[in-house]
């Protein structure tokens, strides 16, 4: 199986991802994508119908150790002064962006 | 400049050595670290091992030990040890930046629970080592700040992600570090700089104050320049902390103590597809002869299959980058670190922060990780990666109920030249072929010095072993080191 992303589809993926491909990066982007997604596709060599998907090494069981989510309580958190202090941009409040829709 | 490859390595000293020295008071802490400073004021200019200095409170610390062994009172495990951070473990108020220009300037207003734990052990944390970026690289190549060279030859590659964690300890500017292992982060730049590097079992150090990358991947471990020395450092680290979700609860054995027990006994099993196409002679003649070391030392050696081994590169690069894809999305310009000064508009100001901020792996691995989650590709990559990952974790419990111990080369070849891969990222990730199983199963190993090559190259053992079977790898890791090979 031979990978066919188009230059459109890396375009469309940066733009999802918030990434700004610049004009020189994408054709080097494409080209490693399409190689990678090549070797990937060896995984479809195996059978995996009824195989339950792993997600976090927990799900193995007792092999590897057991894990307790906390009581849900309110506990301490970071000083909100301490926290802005290393924003770029706030009003003591809340942090500052950029506007968000054009008028 | 000298055209000849130079070599830095000075092995430090142990931690029972050291120990011994400032209990009579042949040496004070504030000395030690001071000295530590010098060698990496003489040396970090060519090595490019530490990104940053946290002089004050290495100093602080040492003074507080020095005050306590005045008064001949009892001296934590760790008293006065001189240790070095990977920065994408955060410290307070001091710079990390994971390898990232995107983190410039971004000073972290708490500790991460490892690094606190050294700390209370009485530690000396002298500062934060170079990364690749994010943690993502096989090389040290990808740092924004520069490439890591390697203490035994400096124009080899000192192995990645941690690659300042390991060449650190490797030209002794740190007794030991923390680390960082993704898919072989730890595990491969030991190797690379024949030093010790522990992968803990997932779960079993806190993440808490770990920059993600692949949150159920990540782990922190341990590097030393001895096998004992790394499993003292794993008992301090390791534990619960409701910090970490995941962090599990099993109770922390005296690893070192463990690690004193004789391998004799033990069943050592040895799986062809790590001895297969690809694998460079000479590292596989040093292989073998730990194997024989461990015959001599009395354990069982037998054949076990893993026959999945050949799909974990590819699954695990989908599920590394589906993780690191989200876990990246939190760096945007808004609550930390850079935001690029130009843009108008919200939209714009997330997208040229990133642009401007992200190099180019961590770009591309983003892209990927975005392409396997996106609309219609999911069930093709993400979800068939990770019932793969299932029959690759199923796979080694099945060989750890027959074996006590796994043992394969770390890496398919020995330290390459700097620059030798970065023009293709597929042969980089190819590399990582004999680490990213464990990664992907959760279980533990170790990188213990197995030999070298003829041209004098480190060669790295990966001792595996079972979930929270730490002990039994360091047992094993420790006969191979004493085989002196």
């Amino acid at each position: 199986m031979t990978a066919n992303v188009t230059v459109e589809e890396v375009q469309r993926v940066a733009e999802l991802a918030h990434l700004e491909l610049k004009p020189e990066e994408t054709p080097r982007m494409l080209h490693d994508l399409n190689a990678i997604l090549d070797y990937v596709a060896e995984l479809n060599e195996l059978d995996t119908a009824g195989v339950a998907p792993l997600a976090q090494v927990s799900e193995l069981g007792d092999a590897a150790g057991t894990t307790a989510l906390r009581a849900d309580a309110v506990l301490p958190s970071l000083d909100r002064a301490t926290v802005l202090a290393q924003a770029p941009e706030t009003d003591q409040v809340f942090f500052k962006v950029p506007k968000v829709i054009e008028r | 400049m000298p055209s000849e490859a130079e070599s830095y390595v000075q092995k430090p000293k142990t931690l029972a050595a050291l120990r011994a020295e400032l209990v009579c008071g042949a040496t004070k802490a504030s000395d030690l670290a001071a000295s530590y400073y010098d060698r990496i004021a003489a040396l970090n200019p060519r090595l490019n091992v530490y990104l940053s200095l946290t002089k004050e409170r290495a100093l602080e610390q040492a003074g507080r030990v020095d005050a306590l062994a005045a008064k001949g009172d009892p001296l934590p495990p760790l008293a006065g040890v001189p240790v070095g951070i990977k920065d994408v473990l955060v410290m307070q108020g001091a710079p990390a930046t994971a390898g990232s220009k995107i983190l410039q300037g971004y000073r972290p207003p708490y500790d991460a629970t490892a690094v606190a734990r050294l700390e209370a052990a009485g530690a000396v944390l002298l500062g934060k080592l170079n990364c690749d970026e994010f943690a993502m690289g096989s090389s040290n190549e990808n740092s924004a700040y520069g490439p890591v060279r390697n203490p035994v030859d400096t124009e080899r590659v000192p192995g990645g992600s941690s690659g300042g964690s390991a060449a650190a300890v490797a030209a002794n500017l740190a007794v030991a570090t923390l680390g960082t292992d993704t898919g072989g982060s730890i595990r491969q730049p030991a190797s690379f700089c024949g030093v010790v590097g522990v992968l803990p079992t997932y779960g079993r150090v806190s993440r808490y104050g770990l920059i993600a990358f692949a949150s159920s991947l990540d782990r922190v471990g341990p590097f030393a320049g001895n096998v004992r020395d790394a499993a003292t450092l794993l008992g301090v680290i390791a534990g619960h902390d409701p910090k970490d979700a995941t962090s599990s609860t099993a109770p922390v054995p005296d690893y070192a103590a463990e690690s004193d027990k004789a391998a004799e006994g033990l069943r050592i099993g040895v799986p062809a597809e790590y001895f297969a196409e690809g694998l460079d002679p000479e590292v596989r003649a040093a292989i073998e002869k730990g194997i024989d070391a461990l015959k001599a030392a009395g354990c069982t050696v037998k054949a076990v299959s893993l026959p999945h081994t050949r799909y974990a590169v590819p699954t695990y690069y989908l599920i590394a980058t589906a993780e690191a894809s989200a876990n990246l999305a939190r760096f945007d310009g808004v609550r930390y670190g850079y935001r690029s000064p130009e843009s108008d508009t919200l939209s714009a100001m997330y997208s040229h922060s990133r642009d401007e901020g992200f190099g180019a792996e961590v770009k591309r691995r983003i892209l990927l990780g975005t392409y396997a989650l996106s609309a219609g590709y999911y069930d093709a990559y993400y979800l068939k990666a990770q019932q793969v990952r299932r029959l690759l974790a199923e796979e080694y419990l099945r060989a750890f109920a027959e074996v006590d111990a796994i043992v394969t080369p770390t890496s398919p070849i020995p330290p390459f030249k700097l620059g030798e891969k970065t023009g293709d990222p597929l042969a980089m990730y190819l590399a990582d072929i004999y680490t990213v199983t464990a990664s992907l199963a959760g279980i533990c190993g170790v990188s213990v010095p197995c030999g070298t090559t003829t041209g004098g190259l480190p060669v790295g053992m990966q001792v595996l072993a079972a979930h929270l079977n730490e002990g039994t790898a360091f047992r094993v890791a420790r006969a191979v080191e004493a085989a002196e090979l």
